[in-house]
């Protein structure tokens, strides 16, 4: 069922992502080949002839419906909700359709938000609602118009209903599959009317999910599920320090392990391939290995905070400007300043880094889970020296992404190991490999500084930050001035109305340590200082937190009503038990408005639990509410667990954590109840995979505060600075 | 070294090392690849099998212990009534989203509702805490095991 692969491919087509919608009828069976891996429904290959109008849609002449993904399923959805999109203008059941993930091509499935093919920035849904309804609509037209060509009648006494077209007056039916070769010969009109909210069927609907049945009986193909025939299980080790050599291996007693078949060195990493990951552990339990650990072999942590410490005192790029901070800041009753910081992450998907790769005579095939798949794709080909047409990319399921599968590090590593041997071979990372050799969230460093009048409103506000750019790496062109969207997004455009404001950005990239995108990277860091830093603010004024916020709202009332919704809904005001206490956070970041209230207990030991999140959020349009409150749940547990445990640490130039001992996560006995409320808006829709996890933690972090006094200004929280004074 | 083991019914023979995973056997020799790697340690739990009936981290299970002992996985458990239980409670309440430990949190979970048939919130705490879930499902999952002990009470 996985491995369907493409058996032609479009040749030199003159599809773009912008025309692929005025260009069907020319090449519309030249789509028929794009069918790479079957993920749901009958398996069987994708027939010949057949409609395909554009890039996401093919019905078969049998009536079969294949909807192309251009956005990858990762947990968050977006299989379901995408093809809602384009069911509920192409006018067919979501029991009528097929789901296919989209092969690499940037000019079909490029991300209109972020201009290539990934899927992350919690924006596949803005990015999906016009251009994948227009999509469904343009269909259903040319059926229509299909049909009433047939049938000689006006096209508006001819209307679509799942999955036929229905000529009114008579009563006659044709089934699009009996369609599909005189709508593929049919103009593709332009400017396609879409539904009206209130005509919509399945937009806003709660949708059971498409990928759910699979998920519950073992039958849900992920990467690391992929067993092209003869594969072997490899595993490995990179240097443990960055950026080091490997110097000598000793592969005697490897090679005795019963099941190693081969020991693949490579410049900085070694592999063991074996019949089963059984033997292919204990074969790199076995090696004797010697490293030239390089430049990096004594940096710690604390050398990197450093440097951004006095980084944070020289001037940076300046994120946004507001009035004159300096002269306000002068004439200020008083001032408030204070210094944050955020620490690496890893991603810890539950899912370990994997990748499969048959490294043939002239070409490679990959399996893979990837949320960039055209990414893996282009770097695959340069390790493997091949054009990238030469380079099949299988997408699969995803096991957790948050960012790390946005990188190819993984497959340009299993390419190199493959080149070695002889057959298709599955890199699988142990989790101490995965958690030692991650793109890590940066560290930032910040330094903030307020200005109140006499009565305790802000007059100013400063703040410079240093850290890493992810951008500057993975997306060279969004990186300009010394800026990028991602690391000031949260940090500039608050929603609070400040009359002078001042943000700069200072970057600064760690020595050696490979830093990506992490669930809602850039607010991660700049929601939990902002967020905290007004929390003082309000205590600075003697005043209280919600109150405070709130008169600085008035040109933000779609913030006011979150912030006001969640408040009332979490009681705010009501008096807890001692140690026990209520936070906020207000956000409006990736294009979605979000207040949580969270109520913490700390122990006398200085533990916090997390025990009740109130959530609300207006995120424009729903399409489908049971995931957006999935979405926001899951969001605010990975936030909180960052909050409370997440830490990568280096020493001697080595993360000192590896495994869920050492780098832990948030359980279930600890898992807070979480409550959300929606607000009903008619706004085109925002993102929502990761607003709860930057939300979470300054709400926690204030929380803490309201229940023991303690500012929280580093991240995560540290029990010990937490204990009960005797 | 030769074993003969006994997986949802099947017995199948193996010759790997006796300290071989149960993981690695299902996953790799056996090519079920239901059950799931997640650490390796017996920390996430995203490799839960049953063993006559009792919730057990494959990943620390050698295939050298296992004797004539019953191994159930993830393909089988819809096959017990408390396995079909919590898999229809899983999709009524709409548990998975990257669903890659799913599987391991279905084993614990169906071995739960088998020993105790009316978990309270502290039952569902030990239960199910051995199993990591990255996307957080952990709000749903409680609810999931509540309604399933509910279709439990009505039927019997």
């Amino acid at each position: 069922m996985i491995l369907g692969r493409s058996t032609s491919r479009i040749e030199g087509d003159k599809l773009s992502r912008r025309s692929f919608l005025v260009s069907s009828a020319a090449v519309g069976g030249g789509l028929m080949g794009l069918s790479l891996s079957l993920p749901f429904g009958s398996g069987k290959a994708a027939q010949s002839g057949g409609f395909a109008p554009n890039a996401f849609i093919r019905i078969g002449s049998d009536g079969e419906i294949v909807l192309t993904m251009p956005y990858v399923e990762m947990g968050q959805g977006t299989y379901t909700s995408i093809s809602m999109l384009i069911a509920e203008e192409l006018q067919v059941s979501l029991k009528q359709v097929r789901l296919e993930h989209a092969p690499p091509d940037e000019r079909l499935y490029a991300n209109p938000m972020l201009g290539v093919q990934a899927t992350g920035n919690s924006n596949a849904m803005r990015g999906a609602w016009k251009p994948l309804r227009e999509a469904g609509a343009t269909a259903r037209m040319m059926l229509i118009e299909a049909a009433a060509k047939r049938w000689g009648a006006d096209v508006t006494s001819c209307r679509a209903e799942d999955g036929e077209v229905i000529h009114a007056s008579t009563g006659r039916r044709l089934k699009y599959g009996e369609l599909v070769d005189a709508a593929a010969n049919m103009p593709v009109p332009a400017g396609v009317a879409l539904k009206a909210p209130d005509e919509f069927k399945l937009i806003g609907k709660p949708v059971k999910r498409l990928d759910a049945p699979d998920k519950v009986n073992g039958t849900a193909a992920y990467g690391i599920d992929a067993r092209p025939p003869g594969v072997k299980i490899a595993t490995l080790a990179q240097s443990p320090v960055f950026g080091g050599r490997l110097k000598s291996v000793d592969d005697a007693a490897a090679k005795a392990v019963n099941g190693v078949r081969q020991v693949v060195r490579l410049a900085d990493a070694v592999a063991v391939v074996a019949d089963h990951m059984g033997a292919a552990k204990k074969g790199l339990a076995a090696l004797k290995l010697e490293w030239d650990e390089g430049p990096h072999a004594g940096l710690t942590t604390d050398d990197i905070a450093r440097e951004l410490e006095q980084a944070t005192v020289k001037s940076g790029a300046v994120a946004q400007n507001i009035g004159d901070v300096d002269k306000a800041m002068a004439s200020a009753a008083t001032r408030v300043e204070a210094t944050y910081q955020v620490p690496f992450l890893a991603h810890a998907t539950m899912e370990p880094m994997n990748c499969t790769v048959h490294f043939r005579k002239n070409e490679c095939e990959i399996w893979i889970g990837s949320q960039a798949v055209a990414r893996v794709q282009a770097m695959a080909a340069k390790a493997a020296g091949l054009p990238p047409e030469k380079v099949i990319v299988n997408n699969h399921l995803i096991g957790g992404g948050f960012g790390r599968r946005l990188e190819a590090d993984g497959a340009v590593r299993a390419v190199e190991i493959a080149k070695h041997v002889d057959g298709p071979v599955k890199v699988v990372w142990t989790r101490e490999e995965d958690t030692q050799h991650g793109m890590y969230r940066p560290y930032w460093y910040d330094r903030i500084a307020a200005g109140l009048d006499a009565q305790g409103a802000p007059v100013a506000w400063s703040n410079r930050y240093a850290g890493s750019s992810v951008i500057a790496r993975w997306l060279p062109p969004a990186y300009k001035g010394g800026l990028d969207p991602d690391s000031t997004e949260g940090a500039i455009d608050l929603v609070y109305d400040f009359p002078n404001f001042h943000v700069e950005f200072v970057r600064v990239e760690p020595p050696g340590v490979p830093t990506g995108f992490w669930r809602s990277v850039g607010p991660s860091h700049n929601v939990f200082v902002t967020e905290s830093f007004i929390d003082e603010m309000a205590a600075a004024a003697k005043q209280d937190p919600v109150a405070y916020r709130r008169a600085l709202l008035d040109k933000s009332p779609r913030a006011r009503a979150v912030l006001d919704l969640a408040a009332e809904k979490a009681g705010w005001g009501k008096t807890l038990p001692k140690r026990s206490g209520l936070g906020v956070s207000l956000q409006n970041v990736f294009g979605s408005y979000m207040a949580l209230v969270a109520e913490v207990e700390v122990s006398k030991t200085g533990t916090v639990r997390v025990r009740r999140v109130v959530c609300a959020a207006d995120i424009g349009t729903v399409v489908n509410p049971d995931t957006v409150q999935a979405q926001i749940q899951g969001g605010i547990t990975f936030g909180a667990t960052a909050a409370l445990y997440g830490e990568i640490t280096l020493r001697n130039g080595r993360v000192q954590q590896s495994n869920f001992d050492s780098y832990q996560m948030l359980r279930i006995d600890d898992a807070p109840a979480i409550e959300v409320h929606i607000v009903k808006s008619s706004e085109p829709p925002g993102g929502m995979g990761e607003t709860g996890t930057s939300a979470i933690v300054p709400a926690i972090a204030n929380a803490v505060f309201a229940a023991t006094g303690k500012r929280l200004r580093k991240m995560p929280i540290d029990a010990a600075t937490l204990k009960q004074p005797v | 070294m030769a074993f003969t083991i006994k997986v949802n019914g099947n017995s199948h023979n193996l010759d790997v090392d006796g300290d071989t995973p149960l993981l690695w056997v299902l996953r790799d020799v056996l090519g079920m690849t239901g059950t799931k790697f997640g650490c390796g340690m017996a920390l996430c739990g995203a490799c839960t099998v049953h063993i006559n009936g009792v919730a057990t981290r494959s990943c620390q299970t050698p295939i050298d212990g296992i004797g004539k002992s019953e191994v159930t996985t993830i393909e089988a458990i819809g096959g017990t009534v408390a396995g079909a239980k919590i898999q229809k409670a899983w999709l009524d309440h709409e548990v998975a989203q990257c669903g890659y430990c799913q599987s391991g949190q279905i084993m614990s979970a169906s071995a739960l509702l088998a020993s105790k048939p009316k978990p309270t919130d502290a039952d569902i705490d030990e239960a199910m805490s051995g199993n990591i879930c990255r996307c957080g499902t952990y709000v749903r999952i409680r609810e999931a095991i509540k309604l399933a002990a509910q279709a439990s009470g009505k039927e019997g």
